[in-house]
């Protein structure tokens, strides 16, 4: 077999194992190989079980899957957990001086026990270096050229953190290679080749929606940390000074949204990330810029709740949360991208749409896109393709030729005022969060209320010329239609690819734009499906349930996963069966 | 010229007749006149209650958000737009309740905001409770027995989050107020302005006459020195038969807040002009994933 595998490398927190994940699957990605990688990692710095799973290969496959081929154990408990996962000759390598258990090992298994430690030692190398030693058997085992390992190991220590360092795990890494080789590639039936591939890049969720933001020119992102939100602020942070964004880690999430709206009240673009649990703390202020029609996105990267919930793990259990979130009815707008290329598009969207129509933008994401790093086409971030539209925003001389005072919240036909940055003498105005009239003043008249609803939530209906619809994957007709949205389009896809091999005609109908809901688009790809199944990490069917409610749609057969672990395409399949 | 006309808004006040705020809002309207600030590059930012409102009655930018939250919101203003003057309004309850954690951090972080606190030791707009500034045994709706919490000393905390200019005013004297919120303005970082305001309709105690009797000039203190802390700390804690009004604590040796932000070195990020990214420098963010 060539070509076609998973690694898994398991271990305690603290041992490198998602640091040395990564830098494995990058070295796979510039070998020319298609990856897709999860971490898997518990609430904790030191200790547990973690484990970081790279599925490698030389064609088109959509997520991770649940065979693995070898497995990398640094402790015991790594050794006990993924021995169940080896397909039939695939390996398990660890160090015997672990004394594993092997009376519950599965058939075929094969036991590549290694002096891993004793490797590291010889080499001059440091216990810090077993998940480098444990990379370089990978390698040996598979038949992947050192070089690329190399490579990795050169850009992550060499110029970080002197050369020494480099050095030493250069060497480890070379010791281990060729001693895995020696002893027992050729027992190792799974091989990796470099493929001539056109470059890739291996990236997530929150980075493609990061650099989105940057392309939209986004000038502001306040935020409090919290998993698994927190690298959005972070890697703006990380690029504020050269790109002029002003970044602020704040006291608490209230203070971050309420930042990011007083810098959207003051004309600029302005964002905040967070998870459900942070989300909950922004809900009155939501409403504050619904109601004062002020520009603000909100990145949502949602983890399974409730409360502090499983907080390294991955939901998708606050769709209804989002729509409804705050008192009151006011226009909001909620994109859930799915892949990489949408991750990218929604993050720099999400800015057009918040000031073409004035009201809060929630992009919607999850700790499974957010995190499994995958190889794409470099034009998954289409910088080109970026659009720059700031909506009824007044341009000083449109202000120079204003007669009258500036009415911000006058009435239109499509809901939309034209507004004003602060600081031209006829731009100024006040706005509140009370009801108010259309220059802004407090008012109570009922015929204002009234009016002053329906312009707003007019916004909403105008919005639907700006709604990507869903999107169809595979045939017209099919003998079965899924429904998913947001990173359920991984999982999904890779199922179509595994039902196609065995002869079952399936297609995808997946929502990433979601409110305003696009009703009849949905309705319409539905109309005369055999049997549609919905696919969501909840427990209650979120998406199946709003499907319903807007389009009277009943989605009988759920597949659902709520256990905090992505879905698989082998969950999916066993899902089919089990109905 | 600007003048006190320049912020005059046709909305007519509905506070009550007599009410302190509207010593504090000529006050302010002075002040800014003063300084020659035009309404357009001032923005008022306010919480919800009673002395909230005072941005609905002023010809400026104004900007009246959430109860408590008018300090996070000003902040978001001043960090894009640091050429604007930020004013905030706040009551007790929204600022000293509501609102408190915010201010220890704008403090801290001395962030270019002049924060002035309608102080009227009561809640005025959901008529006459107890607030964080109260007596303790004030009689209200909520604490018919007398309020058992103690009141909080705002200056005292401002003082300890690192504040860098802490006064007290009473709104009554109009010119002594504008004159203390042209030197808050004017300051480097952060500002607190506790002003003592009667509540005309729903407490009975913290009268005009009862401050007129018990206010008197700091700078009456025969050791006055507003630029040591420990003496503002000291002072700070003096409440009682006597209330000394006007600047306790002013230093402009530490930077404000948004001299220090690196992307603001470049003048106010608001008023960059957005544009794509140019080709060399989105080729180098994708090449971090290569």
């Amino acid at each position: 077999m060539k070509n076609d595998m998973t690694f898994v490398l398991g271990g305690e927190a603290g041992q490198g194992v998602e640091s040395t994940g990564a830098g494995f699957a990058l070295a796979l990605a510039r070998a020319g190989l298609r990856v897709f990688a999860v971490p898997d990692y518990r609430s904790r710095i030191r200790g547990g079980h973690n484990f970081f799973q790279i599925r490698a290969g030389d064609y088109e496959f959509f997520s991770h899957d649940e065979r693995v081929h070898l497995a990398l154990a640094l402790t015991r408990e790594a050794v006990d957990f993924h021995v169940r996962q080896l397909v039939p000759g695939g390996a398990i390598v660890y160090d015997p001086a672990l004394k594993v258990d092997k009376s519950g090992w599965p058939d075929g298994v094969q036991d590549f026990a290694m002096p891993v430690a004793d490797l590291v030692q010889q080499a001059g190398g440091s216990k810090l270096m077993l998940n480098t030693a444990m990379v370089g058997i990978a390698a040996g085992l598979t038949g992947l050229d050192l070089r690329f390992v190399e490579g990795v190991i050169e850009d992550n220590f060499g110029r970080k953190r002197g050369e020494s360092l480099a050095e030493a795990n250069l060497k480890v890494a070379r010791a281990a290679y060729d001693y895995a080789r020696a002893h027992f590639a050729e027992r190792f039936p799974f091989k990796l080749e470099p493929v001539d591939a056109p470059k890739r890049l291996l990236i997530s969720g929150n980075p493609a929606m990061s650099l989105g933001a940057l392309a939209a020119g986004c000038q502001f992102v306040a935020g409090y940390p919290m998993t698994p939100g927190s690298p959005i602020l972070e890697m703006i942070s990380a690029k504020a000074a050269e790109f002029g964004v002003v970044t602020k880690h704040t006291e608490d999430e209230i203070a971050a949204i309420c930042m990011a709206i007083g810098a959207g009240r003051a004309g600029a673009r302005a964002a905040t990330a967070t998870s459900g649990g942070g989300f909950s703390l922004m809900v009155e202020a939501l409403g504050l810029a619904g109601m004062t029609e002020v520009p603000v996105v909100i990145f949502e990267v949602q983890r399974p709740g409730p409360s502090t919930g499983l907080p390294t793990r991955t939901e998708q259990s606050d769709l209804m949360f989002v729509l409804h979130a705050s008192q009151g009815e006011f226009p909001r707008i909620v994109l859930a991208p799915g892949t990489i290329e949408e991750a990218f598009r929604d993050g720099w969207r999400a800015f057009n749409l918040a000031e073409k129509y004035q009201c809060p933008v929630i992009v919607l994401s999850d700790h499974f896109l957010a995190t499994s790093l995958q190889t794409v086409p470099p034009e998954a971030l289409d910088f080109d393709g970026v659009v720059i539209d700031r909506g009824a925003m007044l341009t000083p001389e449109q202000l120079d030729a204003m007669e009258g005072e500036y009415k911000r919240f006058a009435f239109t036909d499509s809901g939309i005022s034209p507004w004003a940055p602060p600081g031209h003498p006829k731009g100024v105005y006040r706005s509140a969060s009370d009801e108010h009239d259309e220059y802004g003043s407090i008012e109570e008249n009922a015929t204002n209320r009234r009016r002053m609803m329906e312009k707003r939530m007019r916004k909403l209906e105008t919005a639907r010329a700006d709604m990507l619809p869903p999107r169809l994957y595979g045939p017209e007709r099919a003998a079965i239609t899924f429904v998913s949205w947001g990173s359920g389009y991984y999982p999904v896809r890779e199922a179509m690819r595994l039902l196609a091999q065995q002869g079952v005609s399936a297609n995808f109908l997946h929502i990433t734009d979601i409110w305003p809901f696009p009703a009849q688009a949905v309705a319409e790809a539905l109309r005369g499906a055999k049997r549609i199944v919905a696919v969501e990490s909840n427990y209650t069917g979120q998406m199946a349930g709003l499907i319903r409610r807007e389009t009277g749609i009943h989605i009988e057969e759920r597949i659902l996963r709520y256990d905090g672990r992505p879905i698989s395409p082998e969950y999916i399949l066993r899902g089919l069966e089990e109905a | 010229m600007v003048t006190v006309k320049d912020y005059q808004s046709p909305v007519t006040p509905t506070w009550c007749p007599g009410c302190g705020n509207f010593g504090i809002h000529q006050a302010v309207k002075t002040a800014l006149a003063e300084l020659g600030l035009e309404p357009h590059q001032v923005m008022l930012v306010s919480g919800i209650g009673q002395s909230s409102k005072l941005p609905d009655y002023t010809h400026a930018n104004g900007f009246m958000t959430l109860h408590g939250r008018a300090i996070p919101c000003a902040t978001g203003v001043k960090l894009v737009r640091p050429d604007l003057k930020v004013i905030v309004h706040s009551g007790d309850g929204d600022g000293y309740g509501e609102g408190m954690g915010h201010m220890v951090h704008a403090a801290r972080r001395n962030i270019g905001i002049v924060h002035i606190a309608h102080n009227n030791q009561i809640y005025g707009l959901t008529k006459g409770q107890y607030s964080p500034t109260s007596a303790q045994g004030t009689r209200s709706s909520t604490s018919p027995e007398g309020a058992i919490d103690r009141p909080v000393n705002p200056l005292l905390i401002a003082l300890a989050a690192g504040a860098t200019f802490v006064a007290r005013a009473f709104s009554k004297n109009v010119r002594e107020l504008a004159d203390i919120i042209k030197a808050a303005v004017q300051h480097r970082g952060y500002a607190l302005i506790d002003v003592l305001q009667p509540c005309v309709t729903f407490n009975r105690v913290n009268t005009y006459e009862w401050y007129g009797e018990r206010v008197y000039p700091v700078s009456q203190e025969p050791d006055y020195n507003p630029s040591d802390l420990n003496w503002a700390l000291r002072t700070a804690q003096i409440w009682g038969d006597r209330i000394p009004v006007g600047i306790l604590y002013q230093t402009e040796d530490v930077p404000a807040y948004e001299e220090q932000v690196p992307a603001l070195k470049a003048g106010p990020v608001g008023l960059r002009p957005i544009r794509p990214i140019p080709a060399d420098k989105a080729q180098a963010l994708k090449a971090a994933y290569m």
